[in-house]
């Protein structure tokens, strides 16, 4: 609060000479300048543009003035206090700047710091590589079905058209389970392939049906670098009016394209199985040597080991026995079916060497992976 | 089957620059595996050569025989010289027939030869054995050959030691092609090249006064062909080429009649077998088994039959298990040598069988009696019954020729009657099948390439040959055809698939817990569900624990582990040692799979028809067999959860990490957990909690006990979950409704509760919440402590209450009237006192 003048005297006034608001203007002027902190900033600050400095005091008395002189004395002093308020502005963005140039440098830490200190996770690559198949099918319209890993034996071989006596049904080697009476005959088995999941699917719905069916799948085998007796298969079924061998073609040739890429030949091998007539194996050409490693030991291919195909699966159009067993007329319908194995897949499109890693559970092989493949 | 180039030449004429590599590129695509392509004497070299033994000098003073001697190599060393040779073998003598590499060639291996000095002698070059050459194994001794060839021959022509080998993994839907027959049969319709067909034999018809036969079960056999041949020369070798076809096609040379079976065999794909006739007691018998009766197979083991067994008896008993294995007490002779007289002696009088015997019993029997042989392989896949009396002839005519036998004028055939099958198949069945057109004429030709008979038009009446019994309905023909018109030249196409439903609810859950898991640094494993008593015992079970009930399994890959899991720890917890084992020390893992849970009644699955859909009833009980089969998610964690490092201390893994995961995984599934104090094996007793969704326990976490954690030897205070995803993920149908967000300001108040140390703080804060009423947004336990200040047995939770109203500005008096009758209704249940009150 400024106090009172106590020299006013309306009458006595006069205007204040141009020359002295000059000076007090040059004087707040060469104060700004000389400021070299923000401290000293606000002390001149209070000095020349405080209440009681020379230009607030004249400014004041403007209102005393004759009416001819007040106009002549507003101008006057108001550029002197717009020139001293400008310069201060400035002068208080200058001294700031120093300011945090100096503090900020002062506060830098070193960001190459590393900071794990939340723990990283991950899902295992056959997980994901399942959800990524599956993915492609959603999107064609296919749905996901799952169905049990312990199967009864109709289901996983007999309505496959695999009865008891076939020679097939010996080739695959299968873990069978104890029955009540401590016997083999439980007619129930840890399922040899995902190909029970189809015959679920048809009975427990009409065509057109379209279905994919990943899961754990189990025969009797070592474990190795290329074999584990638990492994898993991805299996795709299709069965609707006029679905033929082509259709099969098709479908798969998308799914290569979509999963390992395009422009590689694919080569399709009558087979048997004898859920599928006609049947066939699907080689997909090396993709890493496109062949050429075939007859030429200067080149030996890893992937293929120098075959230049490598094995993707089965495949065909659904016998009709198994439609029949099924309950789907096979006058009216046709299917086709196909059955990938994951841990060769994995293998091949990302590299890995040995099946067992997949199988051991050490977190170094599953981390890089990440939650998506 | 294993199959010689050269040898499949004689049947159909390949192009000459064919390479066995090309065959069997067409082969494949034709549906034959073709596994490998062997270069049989890829790297073999001469000069390899037939010498004739001019003396022999027996060098004494080594610790084996070494022989020194001279050999007739005629001008394959250019000088026409004696050869010198060192040899280790002694199974020669002079004037013999030898096969000898000289120095500059090289043997498959490779081996250089060169002449050097050993034993005191020069030795340029080396009497070869038969291994030495790559022909087999048979290492007895060197080759000694026939006499009648040359010295100087080249023996590599001879011998036939550069070939080509296909071996071809046959499908069982391919019997035919366990045969050079079937396989060059495929070869021609693959080249589109005529085949020279080795069953097409000059056969005498049968007649009344051959050997005689009676059939007694004409279903397991229905056709038996018998010949005889006598004046048999035992001393009689099989010829080279012969012997040559047989290690080439993996079969070791016996001796001539043996050989000759399996060569045939070989040849056209019809077992046969050869009885010394001088052995056999009366008339030949096919017949059942009778229970107790027992036949010693000519391996030599007493084998126990079964009433099921087919047999071939004579009025002895059972001399061979038919299509198996022959018996011992009438089989050929092996030839023997008197070394005085030099007269061999062996069976000279033969019998031959080819008989055709049905798939089903042949295959239980060598099953029966773990006795997979050439013979059954072919049997159970199915074996031309037509081919019976060509490859009885094949074989007679062999013996005749090569062992200077007598065929015998009488020919047995007994043949049950065979209806004759057709198939009826619309011509346009093919192109439904593969989706393109192939047009009649295409499918007529290539079913008669395969052997058929075709009549008809629109619908063909086809005859499929009498080797093709896969063939039995149209669709089989159809694949034939697509087969053989290669699948490469099928079009593809997609269909036209209707709008699916996307995952489903529960497949959406699972996918989010491993996401939710893995992004709280949860790293996935895969077990096998394999499990012992040892690793139900190390988790400490009691005796009458469900988890011990398991469902096993009847040939388990180890004894140890019989049984599927009925927890995920087991494997897990493995997995987890198995990381610290390498070195990797803070571990944080889980898994998604299913257990075992054998249902309380035990049942047995049906088998059913297939010829129809199973009715409701059938399915139920195919399933009431399996066992429960829930899904559930478990978690391991050891070491330090939260690292240390230049921010400062980390923390170690604790129960409460592990309970945090179950509730991690509990809102993936939109549900809160109930957390209750429990003692449950294998948790510690005092840091177990019992997890419940709306009162069903879902699973448990917590830090193991310190018994369990000794036992499997894991990190102290190692921490677990288990929790049943089924159970959790039971009702996803819900929809969270968004929450009304106030504008007005919160309104905070702190408490401080002193209560009895065994009172759960979930009971605590249940309280507070129920007693605050609507007004409470949000309320946090920020400070645990015992001790002094909390009084003897006693604890203290501070919480602090946040309070806000949607509609006002709440009131001092307001918030505190709130948290009064919070504190109200958690000291009447709880016996909390405020602290400082």
């Amino acid at each position: 609060m400024s106090a009172p003048n106590k020299s006013y005297d309306p009458v006595e006034v006069e205007a204040l000479k141009p020359e002295e608001v000059e000076r007090a203007r040059d004087e707040a002027l060469a104060a700004f300048a000389t400021a070299g902190t923000l401290e000293e900033l606000k002390q001149a600050k209070v000095a020349h543009t405080g209440d009681r400095s020379a230009l607030s005091l004249a400014n004041r008395e403007i209102g005393a003035l004759p009416p001819q002189a007040k106009a002549a004395a507003g101008k006057l002093i108001g550029q002197a206090r717009g020139a001293v308020n400008q310069a201060l502005a400035k002068r208080q963005v200058e001294l700031e700047a120093e300011r945090d140039a100096r503090v900020l440098v002062e506060e830098a830490v070193d960001v190459t710091l590393p900071y794990d200190r939340t723990p990283r996770g991950a899902r295992h690559p056959l997980t994901t590589l399942a959800e990524r198949i599956e993915d492609t099918f959603v999107a064609m319209g296919y749905e996901v079905a799952s169905g049990p890993e312990v199967e009864a034996e109709w289901l996983n071989f007999d309505a496959l058209n695999l009865h008891e006596d076939h020679p097939a049904r010996s080739m695959q080697d299968t873990f069978f389970v104890q029955a009540p009476d401590g016997s083999a005959d439980s007619g129930v088995v840890l399922r040899t392939q995902t190909s029970p999941v189809q015959i679920r699917t048809m009975l427990d719905r009409e065509p057109p049906l379209y279905a994919v069916s990943p899961g754990r799948v189990y025969r009797t085998d070592e474990l190795d670098a290329t074999h584990t007796p638990v492994f898993r298969q991805v299996e795709a079924i299709a069965v609707d009016e006029g679905i033929t061998f082509a259709d099969l073609k098709g479908t798969i040739e998308l799914l290569v394209e979509k999963l390992i890429g395009g422009g590689l030949e694919l080569r399709w091998r009558p087979s048997y199985f004898p859920f599928t007539e006609p049947s066939a194996e699907i080689d997909l050409q090396c993709f890493v040597c496109r062949g050429e490693s075939v007859g030429n030991p200067d080149r030996p291919c890893r992937t293929c080991s120098s075959e230049g195909w490598i094995e993707l699966g089965g495949c065909g159009v659904v016998n009709p026995r198994v439609l029949v067993a099924c309950g789907v007329d096979p006058q009216v319908y046709s299917g086709f079916a196909f059955g990938l194995g994951l841990e060769r897949i994995l293998m091949n499109r990302h590299n890995v060497a040995d099946m067992r890693d997949m199988v051991e559970g050490d977190v170094r092989f599953t981390l890089p992976f990440g939650m998506e493949i | 089957m294993r199959v010689p180039l050269s040898w499949l030449r004689e049947y159909v004429d390949l192009p000459a620059g064919e390479s066995g590599r090309d065959v069997a590129a067409r082969l494949v695509r034709a549906g034959l595996e073709v596994e490998t392509v062997e270069q049989l004497g890829a790297d073999l070299k001469g000069p390899l050569v037939v010498g004739q033994v001019l003396s022999i000098e027996e060098l004494a003073g080594f610790k084996k025989p070494i022989r020194h001697c001279f050999v007739n190599v005629g001008d394959a060393n250019g000088t026409g010289e004696p050869q010198e040779i060192v040899c280790g073998a002694t199974n020669f003598a002079v004037g013999d027939k030898v096969v000898v590499v000289l120095p500059g060639a090289v043997l498959p291996g490779p081996f250089p030869i060169a002449a050097r000095q050993t034993y005191g002698h020069t030795s340029a070059g080396m009497i070869c054995s038969a291994r030495e050459l790559g022909m087999g194994d048979d290492h007895n001794g060197i080759i000694v050959l026939p006499p009648e060839y040359e010295p100087g021959t080249d023996a590599i022509e001879l011998l036939q030691l550069v070939d080509e080998v296909l071996d071809i993994a046959v499908t069982p839907d391919r019997g035919y092609c366990l045969s050079m027959r079937g396989v060059a049969r495929e070869a021609a319709a693959a080249y589109g090249l005529p085949l020279a067909d080795p069953a097409l034999l000059d056969v005498p018809p049968a007649n009344s006064y051959g050997y005689l036969v009676k059939v007694a079960d004409p279903v397991g056999c229905d056709r038996f062909v018998a010949r005889t041949v006598t004046g048999v020369d035992p001393a009689a070798q099989s010829p080279l080429w012969l012997q040559r076809r047989l290690q080439k096609s993996g079969i070791r040379p016996i001796s001539l009649t043996v050989d000759i079976t399996n060569y045939v065999m070989l040849e056209v794909g019809q077992p046969l077998h050869a009885y010394d006739r001088s052995r056999v007691d009366g008339p030949i018998q096919v017949r059942r088994a009778a229970e107790g009766e027992t036949l010693t197979t000519l391996d030599g083991v007493k084998r126990k039959l079964s009433a099921e067994d087919l047999l071939i008896c004579d009025n002895s008993g059972p001399i061979g298990l038919a299509g198996v294995m022959g018996g011992a007490s009438t089989e050929i002779v092996d030839p023997v040598t008197d070394p005085e007289t030099g007269v061999t002696t062996g069976s000279t009088e033969i019998i031959i069988e080819a008989a055709h015997f049905e798939p089903v019993t042949i295959a239980r029997a060598a099953k029966r009696h773990k006795l997979p042989s050439e013979a059954s392989k072919r049997f159970e896949r199915g074996v031309d019954p037509e081919a019976a009396r060509a490859a009885a002839q094949r074989a007679v005519d062999l013996l005749v020729l090569i062992a200077g036998g007598t065929a015998e004028a009488g020919v047995t055939d007994i043949a049950a009657p065979h209806p004759v099958r057709t198939i009826a198949i619309h011509a346009d069945l093919p192109d439904r099948v593969a989706g393109t057109e192939y047009g009649r004429e295409t499918v007529t030709r290539r079913l008669q390439e395969i052997g058929a008979t075709v009549a008809g038009a629109d619908i063909l009446e086809v005859t499929p040959p009498s080797w093709r019994p896969d063939l039995t309905d149209p669709y089989d023909l159809a694949e034939e055809v697509i087969r053989l018109e290669g699948y490469d030249n099928v079009p593809a196409r997609m269909p036209m698939v209707p709008p699916g439903r996307g995952l489903t609810e529960a497949q959406r859950f699972h996918r989010r817990t491993g996401v939710v898991l893995a992004g709280a640094g949860f790293v996935e494993v895969n077990n096998y569900p394999f499990i012992g008593e040892a690793a139900l015992d190390a988790l400490g079970l009691d005796a009458g624990d469900a988890r011990r009930r398991t469902v096993k399994l009847v040939n388990p890959l180890s004894d140890e582990e019989p049984s599927l899991r009925t927890s995920l720890l087991p494997g897990l917890l493995g997995a987890l040692r198995r990381n610290i084992g390498r070195g990797n020390t803070d571990l944080a893992i889980f898994e998604m799979g299913t257990v075992f849970l054998p249902k309380a009644e035990l049942s047995v699955a049906p088998r059913l028809p297939v010829d129809r859909r199973p009715s409701a009833e059938q399915l139920a009980e195919l399933d009431a067999a399996l066992p429960h089969q829930p899904r559930r998610v478990a978690v391991a964690l050891a070491g330090e959860r939260l690292p240390s490092g230049w921010w400062g201390k980390g923390a170690g893994a604790s129960w409460a990490d592990a309970v945090e995961a179950a509730r991690t995984v509990a809102r993936a599934a939109g549900v809160e957990l109930t957390v209750r104090q429990a003692q449950y094996a294998p948790w510690h007793p005092g840091r177990c909690a019992e997890l419940s969704v709306a009162g069903t326990v879902v699973g448990h976490a917590g830090e193991l006990h310190p018994r369990v954690i000794k036992a499997l030897h894991l990190p102290e205070r190692t921490c677990a979950m288990e929790v049943d995803l089924d159970l959790l993920g039971a009702d996803l149908s819900g929809r969270v409704s968004g929450p009304p967000v106030s504008g007005y300001p919160v309104a905070t108040q702190d408490v401080a509760l002193i209560v009895d140390a065994a009172v759960p703080a979930a009971e605590v804060e249940t309280a507070l919440r129920d007693g605050a009423g609507e007004l409470l947004e949000s309320l946090r336990l920020f400070d645990v402590f015992t001790g002094e200040q909390a009084g003897e047995g006693k604890k203290s939770l501070a919480y602090t209450l946040r309070f806000r109203a949607t509609d006002r500005t709440l009131t001092a008096d307001e918030a505190t009237a709130a948290r009064e009758s919070a504190v109200a209704v958690a000291a009447s249940r709880t016996g909390a006192v405020l602290r400082g009150a």
